[in-house]
């Protein structure tokens, strides 16, 4: 006789009540594949937890960005973001896609060259670049982009000594209706600061003004912020060819578009309210078509978008480890699926799906990390279907920063799997082992006996 | 005539001290006497108390919240759909209209119809975008400015003086007299809502209220303002009269005829000493003291169900003043059998 | 480890308790186990029976049945409340 499929036995208690935030659960579908992959064969292959990136996804992403700003706006370039993931292996699909490098630090610098990105394709920001840096991305070429007149002062000194001038934009931050406004980064538009940068440059005659940038924020939701954010930047064009007879050759709108994942407090899913590259590029383009600019020539649109194009592409794999009761009656859902690997569950209410076909009873539960840490929480309050020791499990969309904000605690870091267009497999970066971990440590002498 | 047979679906079935629109537009219906209606109640919780009222609900199911996302609720509307056939679906909360606008294409492709505004309708006039609003259609608005952080409720100092109004971004308001209670509130207002949270200058004066319906084009097919005779602890109106006021009136016929306002909605003035007339929100549906308009001659669910139904409806130009309503509560007797088959099969 | 004898139970997944007026809803395998448990069956009985029936190792059944006895202990369903 066929046995009978069973499933842990479950009571909760029926809570009566008036609308609240919280409603009916609804369905959860289950996920067994992965770009035709199925989710087991590739846990069993590689391990759990498993990040898992999808080639088809981001390719599939960026041409549908790029298409929605190409067909707005005649001169667009995409540059891509590494602090977002700096995989080598995804850094160059978005280059093989013709993507630029930004990068933010001396060591991602290192990397895009290593990528093979050219210097000239290269956008060099963030508050943190040393003399050597500085001297390096002059040499090479590239766009720097100035935060703050501690750094252009340095930069002035640099091309003192350099027979061209280097390239340079300067981060400037705004009031675009959106708040808290980002005024840590670059200089303020409102209160002249901006403007005095730009008087600087042009006065030293050793730098060369190419571009304007901003980067309003993070996880936008709103198309109209990018709006006023252009028009002020090409305000600002035309006002310093008026002024200097100086061209602006690009303007650099940044990042920060949202993703379909939920953010925390949130009161509407993520997938209903983040606008799509449509939208967002309706804003931009619209905004920068109606500005003067000089001659009626319009500069080049450089956006280095970084989340929206890499989150739906990234999946993280995991696996059950145990079911709790805690002290109230509330259950506990342990899982090897951590904080360590899921830095974004800090501020994302991440969506889970189960591997397979589920029972229709959902129990609410937290699901917990495998840390010894009591903050190891990558969903409070979920409701979902009975779990079981051993069950799987996906998290969608955590491709952005994921890779990059990781910890190396208490564990290793798992491994990183690139689906590629024609569905194979290959490991982009292995399962940290104890070498690897201890590889930059040294042990005194008189602490070699223990 | 023969009375229209129509399936009328409708949320907000909390009939509870702080009511949702539901039970009153349901009353609307069937006082109408030119619909024979099928009520189907859809809500959001087991003790919505308009579930148990089979005199007012015929059949009630059970749809997940708009925060479960489009797709999920949409699903389950097909579901009931299919059982039910819908002819209208009237949706009675701030939080499931947006839902709606997002689903407006797939209730379209059913047959359902509705009569709600549009997302770009429903947008500006959001809390947040008031002041903006206020400038382009030339109406009073306080100012107000929105917060995503505690930290950043010291703002409050550089724009306003002390009492602010402090809002969410669906529902709940209160007035903070100081920095401590404006926290306090933010608190208890995120926990709920989400932010963000919108701090508006406070208007003094005597609070009234328009309900009124929109036909899409600029007209206005019903107006009735109102003053609140008393409040309830949770700021809801316990008893209400209707006004003679044309200022009132011309206002609403303003604000419909500049946006094209489609569907229900519901003006929050304060009428100041100097007697200015402010907005200070606007709701985008009917409000749960509709049945006031009811009882003062213009049938505004009614009239929303023809709309939504395609039949033109002759403005309503009268009404008559001096009429209240005063609420009162009762305590209906069911049976834990009636609850079982709602929460156990999502349908009563 | 007795069941509290007014608790009813529907076949609906229904579990009503009228001491404390609490409602409840379990699954499948939940009311399986009510049931024997009204019947007076012995843990090991209900264990055979499962065993038996269901794709589950006996040591398996107990983990999520010592759980779920754990639940109707914590929500005041159980008659005895001495530990199993």
């Amino acid at each position: 006789m066929e046995k009978k499929i069973f499933e842990r036995p479950y009571i909760k208690k029926i809570r009566a009540g008036m609308p609240s935030k919280f409603g009916k659960p609804v369905k959860i579908d289950p996920l067994p594949f992965i770009d035709d992959l199925p989710v087991e064969e590739l846990i069993k292959q590689y391990g759990s937890p498993l990040f898992v990136i999808s080639e088809k996804t981001i390719r599939e992403t960026f041409r549908k960005a790029k298409m929605a700003f190409e067909t707005r706006y005649p001169r667009v370039q995409f540059a891509w973001s590494y602090k977002t993931n700096y995989l080598d292996a995804v850094c160059r699909i978005f280059h093989q896609e013709d993507a630029w490098a930004e990068v933010v630090s001396g060591f991602e610098y290192e990397k895009a060259e290593k990528n093979g990105v050219a210097g000239n394709k290269i956008i060099f920001n963030g508050p943190d670049k040393s003399l050597s840096d500085l001297k390096k991305a002059s040499e090479n070429d590239s766009l720097i982009h100035i935060d703050h007149f501690d750094e252009l002062y340095d930069l002035i000194e640099v091309a003192k000594k350099m027979d061209h001038k280097p390239r340079v934009a300067i981060r400037v931050n705004m009031d675009t209706g959106v708040y808290p406004i980002w005024d840590r980064f670059g200089f303020n538009y409102e209160n002249g600061d901006a403007w005095d940068a730009i008087n600087r440059i042009v006065r030293s005659e050793k730098l060369e003004l190419s571009g304007l940038h901003c980067h309003i924020g993070t996880y936008m939701l709103s198309t109209e912020a990018y709006r006023r954010a252009a028009s002020k930047l090409g305000e600002l064009a035309v006002r310093a060819f008026h002024r200097h007879n100086t061209l602006i050759k690009y303007i650099d709108i940044g990042g920060g578009f949202a993703t379909q994942n939920t953010l925390k407090g949130a009161y509407y899913q993520g997938y209903d309210t983040a606008p799509s590259f449509d939208e967002y590029a309706e804003s931009i383009t619209s905004a920068l078509l109606d500005v003067n600019f000089p001659d009626n020539k319009l500069p080049l649109l450089i956006l280095e978008t970084g989340r929206a194009l890499i989150d739906d592409a990234g999946f993280l794999l995991g696996t059950v480890l145990a079911n709790k009761r805690l002290s109230g009656g509330n259950r506990a859902t342990i899982l090897d699926v951590g904080v360590n690997n899921l830095f974004t569950s800090f501020w994302y209410d991440h969506e889970v799906n189960p591997v397979k076909d589920t029972s229709d009873h959902f129990e609410e539960s937290t699901f917990f990390g495998p840390l010894c840490m009591n903050i190891d929480v990558i969903r409070d309050a979920i409701s979902f279907p009975l779990l079981r020791k051993g069950d799987q499990f996906v998290i969608k969309r955590i491709g952005a920063y994921n890779m990059t904000q990781w910890m190396q605690f208490i564990t290793y870091r798992p491994n990183v799997v690139l689906i590629d267009i024609n569905g194979s497999t290959h490991v982009i970066r292995k399962m940290e082992d104890l070498n690897a971990v201890t590889a930059g440590e040294s042990v005194p002498d008189h602490l070699q006996k223990i | 005539m023969n009375p229209l047979k129509l399936t009328i679906a409708v949320t907000g079935l909390n009939n509870t001290d702080n009511p949702g629109p539901g039970i009153p537009v349901i009353r609307g219906i069937r006082d109408s006497g030119t619909i024979q209606p099928r009520i189907i109640g859809l809500a959001y919780e087991n003790l919505e108390p308009g579930i148990y009222m089979h005199d007012m609900v015929d059949k009630t199911y059970t749809v997940p919240y708009p925060s479960s996302g489009t797709g999920n609720l949409m699903e389950r509307i097909r579901e009931i759909h299919e059982k039910e056939h819908i002819d209208v679906l009237i949706p009675n909360f701030d939080a499931e209209l947006f839902t709606f606008m997002k689903g407006i294409e797939e209730l379209n492709r059913l047959n359902i119809k509705t009569f709600i505004p549009t997302l770009q309708q429903y947008e500006e006039r959001h809390k947040a975008n008031l002041p903006e609003y206020g400038k382009k259609y030339g109406v009073n608005v306080p100012d107000s400015f929105t917060v995503a952080s505690p930290g950043d409720l010291k703002k409050i100092r550089d724009h306003f003086d002390f009492p602010v109004v402090v809002k969410g971004k669906f529902y709940d308001a209160y007035i903070a007299r100081s920095q401590e209670q404006a926290e306090i509130y933010f608190k208890k207002i995120s926990a709920k809502w989400g932010v963000p949270i919108i701090i508006q200058e406070f208007v003094r004066g005597t609070e009234v209220n328009v309900v009124a319906l929109g036909d899409g084009n600029g007209g206005t097919v019903a107006a009735v303002p109102m003053r609140k005779l008393y409040i309830t602890d949770a700021g809801k109106a316990w008893s209400g009269i209707s006004l003679d006021d044309t200022s009132m009136l011309d206002l609403t016929y303003h604000i419909i005829r500049s946006t094209k306002w489609k569907g229900g909605m519901e003006l929050e003035l304060i009428r100041t000493s100097d007697n200015k007339l402010y907005v200070i929100e606007i709701n985008p549906r009917i409000p749960a003291w509709v049945y006031l308009a009811v009882g003062a001659g213009q049938n505004i669910p009614e009239a929303l169900v023809r709309l939504a139904m395609g039949i033109p409806v002759q403005p309503m130009k009268t009404y008559k003043t001096g009429i209240m309503f005063i609420r009162y509560s009762y305590d209906m007797i069911t049976e834990v059998k009636e609850f079982e088959k709602l929460t156990i099969n999502g349908e009563l | 480890m007795k069941l509290k004898k007014s608790i009813a139970i529907s076949e609906s997944g229904f579990v009503f308790d009228p001491m404390s007026g609490e409602s409840f809803s379990v699954n499948e395998i939940g009311m399986e186990i009510l049931e024997l448990m009204k019947q007076d069956q012995p843990v090991d009985a209900i264990s055979e029976y499962f065993v038996k029936t269901y794709d589950v190792e006996a040591s398996d059944f107990e983990k999520y049945f010592y759980d779920f006895i754990g639940m109707l202990r914590q929500y005041q369903l159980i008659e005895d409340n001495e530990p199993a």
